[in-house]
């Protein structure tokens, strides 16, 4: 049980790591964004999961609480990606093509 | 119709106030039944339940849905976490258009937070029945292609659910 609990939370970490190196690594806001904020999704899941093995009286608002994460982080993700797109935030120079503008200016 | 939207969102905001307070006597389910109920009817008729469909074969398609998230999300979590420590990143990012066969506003919105849920496609905009995804490593940029690749998997059951 607590062994459970802990490899799922090792296992949280390092996907939280491994976001954090995505948001310095990555070249313009929208690839950050799909490292930073969503890689992190699967990481409260596991965190989430690990507390329920170490108290398992927990796990109703252990599910509430990953059912919030759900619904609201994909708002948040395509509100800030679309708010950074209407504001003109550049695309790498990575980007193969942007069919958005095209759409917008045709 | 609108019995339906009253009653799923009663009993979601029922079960949202047992798993909130975790007491199951009798005085604690009271309360939380007579407002949920009472939220229910002011709110429900008019919240997005009524677009949901509530046949055995739509309950069994939201499970499958679910499930499929799920696999979705680690297996692509793992392919972004791999992209991220890759000596040069690995990215191939482009902004396509996807198509949709959801007719309801709610399906719609259920498929673009099932595609920005998975990790490498992102919803940047919505115009009617076209979505914009940035896709962080872009195979295609062919509209139907795309679709094929980013929609399906998730379209084919949210339409069981929303029509």
């Amino acid at each position: 049980m607590e062994m459970t609990g802990a490899i799922l939370l090792l296992l949280a970490s390092i996907v939280f790591l491994v976001s954090a190196l995505g948001l310095v690594r990555m070249p313009d806001v929208y690839n950050r964004i799909q490292t930073s904020t969503k890689a992190t999704t699967l990481g409260t899941i596991l965190a989430m999961a690990a507390v329920a093995f170490l108290h398992p009286d927990w796990t109703p608002k252990l599910a509430l609480v990953v059912l919030f994460i759900l619904l609201t982080n994909p708002i948040s993700s395509h509100v800030v990606a679309r708010a950074a797109y209407f504001k003109r935030v550049k695309l790498s120079d990575r980007t193969v093509e942007d069919q958005l503008k095209d759409k917008l200016e045709g | 119709m609108n019995v339906k939207a009253v009653f799923l969102t009663t009993i979601f905001g029922f079960l949202l106030w047992l798993g909130l307070t975790l007491q199951v006597d009798p005085y604690n389910m009271a309360i939380g039944g007579v407002v949920a109920l009472l939220l229910g009817g002011i709110f429900g008729a008019k919240s997005s339940w009524r677009d949901l469909k509530l046949t055995p074969r739509s309950i069994l398609a939201v499970a499958i849905w679910v499930v499929v998230l799920m696999i979705e999300i680690v297996r692509s979590t793992i392919d972004v976490m791999l992209r991220v420590i890759a000596p040069r990143v690995r990215i191939n990012p482009a902004i396509v258009e996807v198509k949709t066969r959801l007719k309801t506003k709610t399906g719609r919105l259920a498929l673009a937070s099932s595609i920005t849920l998975t990790p490498g496609t992102l919803t940047a905009d919505i115009q009617d029945d076209r979505l914009y995804i940035h896709w962080i490593d872009a195979q295609s940029t062919d509209v139907d292609a795309a679709t094929r690749e980013i929609v399906r998997k998730f379209e084919k059951h949210l339409e069981v659910i929303f029509g």
